[in-house]
């Protein structure tokens, strides 16, 4: 699959300036799609990261993220190359 | 192919000022605490049913204090324990709008227990979002009234001993015992499962307000990460295994769909009512001279309760405003109706008046003699004590006039009994003490009995009969 392609998948999609590392998304995917990172953003906290494939856009994420505004999820519809 | 975005926050600020900065939409929540996840919900709620512009959401006191930088609609910030009485009051003034009570155990559950009661029992209508997260987070993570039997809080470092502090209180049922009530629901925000669960009772207490269908309240048991020093996994644990089985989740109520639109009896605060409950348009409005030249006086009237003294005292403060001086009028009575004792002081001046107090009087008027002898020696020098002459021989301290005066003799010839104290009044405006003219006392007079013109008549007699007596024997 080419890159620009690939940004069109369903997927999550993090802002790492409002994340504050504190994992419950990580736990409540059920895809096991979503990891820490090991760096810290510029507010001093880990970050969540995206493993890169095999979102299925349920939006657990989003509701078990405190942060309003750190995490959202992207569902591309006919999207069949995901299953 | 269709993009569908699950985010963004719907019903909340695009932008959070309280924090700022470097995040300007980043909360001012720990990491990994609930009440962001609950703020999102009641914000998808209240832009789902499009309610955003006539729902007012109360922030508490405790962590949540900030709730109005997030929630994008009418927002009022209660003392600690104090939304319900809040609540009540904007959900009666503004009978259309959404109320959402948001509030942690130590608001609710502790300070304003009471409260959360009451307008419980009242069926107010207004949706009661209670944050159980069993400490006061904001202040440190001390014991609240929902810490758990063992649990080691800041205040209880050893665990929470029953014998010294009690039981955990289950809202939800005390809450159930209630009659008014229409939802009431218990969830919990620890997983993904549960989370999804919280947000169908919060949408549905959310949705009978809506409706206008009276009180719902819905327990979220939550988390306090940093007091409790959790981390997400040990979240998880924690609700699921330990405060689940003191708060047991499920439905206690739900009668929304028996129930109609509460139409409550709502108060009339349209200027024209309160104008007539606090009788306006008949009220009189006065013209101090303030900075004129009449020498302040300091008047100390008491008595028996019934004997009209807190009246006399009410009489000469009027006719000081008939007479253009600044004035003030002070009670001080026992907790008894009738028969225990009363007294009130007075000031007339032209100058502003600081105390309303007096505690050294310049006229004195005991109406018995346990107000003459407990008041006569606080009595300036140069002062006149008048008192009723029921109250036997009394001699006045140096520099001190003393006028006896028979008030029952004069009030009866005047037709009334009751007439003792305007009696007393006349005997005072003869002698000039307080210098202002009879006419102002007896337009004071039918201000005071204006509904009862017998009583007037009888009362101008009282103060005509003791000018007459003050005029032949003073
Ligand atoms: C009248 C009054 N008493 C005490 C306080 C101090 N105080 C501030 S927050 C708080 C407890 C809040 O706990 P809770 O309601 O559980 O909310 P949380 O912070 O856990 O979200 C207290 C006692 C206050 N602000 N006002
Ligand atoms: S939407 Fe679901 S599958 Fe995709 S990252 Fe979020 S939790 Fe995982
Ligand atoms: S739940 Fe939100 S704040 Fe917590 S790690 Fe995930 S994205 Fe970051
Ligand atoms: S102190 Fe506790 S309740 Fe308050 S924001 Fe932090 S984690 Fe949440």
């Amino acid at each position: 699959m080419v890159k620009t392609a690939e940004k069109k998948l369903t997927r999550p999609v993090i802002n790492v300036l409002e994340c504050k590392g504190c994992g419950r998304c990580i736990i409540a995917c059920p895809k096991d799609v979503l990891e820490m990172s090991s760096e810290l953003n510029e507010r001093g906290y880990h970050f969540v990261k995206y493993k890169g494939s095999g979102c299925i856009g349920c939006g657990n994420c989003y509701y078990s993220c405190p942060e309003p505004l750190a995490l959202e999820v992207h569902i591309v519809e006919n999207d069949k190359e995901q299953k | 192919m269709t993009e569908k975005v699950i985010g963004k926050a719907p019903g909340l600020y695009k932008e959070f000022v309280r924090k700022g900065g470097s995040a300007p939409t980043a909360t001012h929540y720990c990491p990994g605490c609930g009440h962001g996840i609950l703020h999102k919900i009641i914000g998808e709620a209240m832009s789902d049913f499009d309610i955003q512009d006539r729902t007012i959401a109360i922030s508490p006191v405790g962590c949540a204090v900030f709730a109005y930088y997030y929630f994008d609609c009418g927002n009022v910030q209660a003392a600690h324990g104090r939304a319900p009485a809040v609540a009540t009051g904007i959900s009666r003034a503004r009978p259309d709008s959404v109320v959402i009570s948001y509030q942690g155990d130590g608001d609710l559950a502790s300070i304003g227990l009471n409260e959360t009661l009451q307008a419980a029992n009242r069926g107010e209508k207004i949706a009661v979002i209670f944050v159980n997260n069993t400490v006061y987070g904001m202040t440190g993570g001390q014991m609240a009234p929902t810490t758990l039997v063992g649990e080691k809080t800041s205040t209880s470092p050893d665990g929470r001993d029953p014998r010294f502090s009690g039981y955990p209180i289950h809202m939800c049922e005390l809450i159930d015992t209630l009659k008014a009530p229409v939802f009431i629901e218990r969830v919990s925000l620890s997983d993904i499962a549960h989370i999804r669960k919280a947000r169908k009772a919060i949408r549905k207490a959310i949705e009978i307000q809506s409706q206008g269908k009276g009180y719902a309240f819905v327990e979220v048991l939550s988390n306090c990460p940093t007091n409790l020093k959790q981390n997400a996994e040990q979240t998880i644990e924690w609700i699921n295994e330990h405060m689940e089985k003191e708060f047991p989740l499920g439905n206690f109520r739900d009668t929304s769909n028996d129930v109609d639109k509460i139409e409550k009896i709502y108060s009339d605060f349209s200027v024209e009512s309160l104008d007539e409950i606090f009788e306006l348009e008949k009220a009189h409005i006065f013209d101090t001279k303030s900075g004129g030249n009449y020498a302040a006086r300091r008047l100390k009237v008491a008595g028996f309760g019934g004997q009209g003294v807190l009246s006399m005292g009410l009489l000469a403060a009027g006719a000081g405003c008939f007479a253009g001086h600044e004035v003030s009028w002070f009670p001080s009575y026992g907790p008894e109706q009738r028969g225990g004792t009363a007294n009130c002081s007075v000031v007339i001046s032209d100058d502003p008046i600081g105390s309303p107090v007096v505690q050294y009087p310049d006229i004195l008027v005991a109406m018995n003699r346990p107000s003459l002898e407990k008041f006569a020696a606080d009595a300036v020098s140069g002062a006149t004590i008048f008192y009723d002459s029921s109250a036997g021989q009394f001699d006045p301290p140096d520099g001190i006039t003393a006028v006896s005066v028979p008030t029952i003799e004069i009030a009866r010839k005047a037709g009334s009994e009751k007439a003792i104290n305007t009696a007393m009044l006349g005997v005072m405006i003869q002698s000039g003490v307080l210098g202002i003219g009879k006419t102002h006392f007896c337009e004071a007079l039918k201000v005071h009995f204006a509904a009862k013109q017998k009583v007037v008549d009888i009362n101008l007699r009282a103060i005509d009969l003791g000018s007459e007596w003050a005029r032949e024997n003073l």
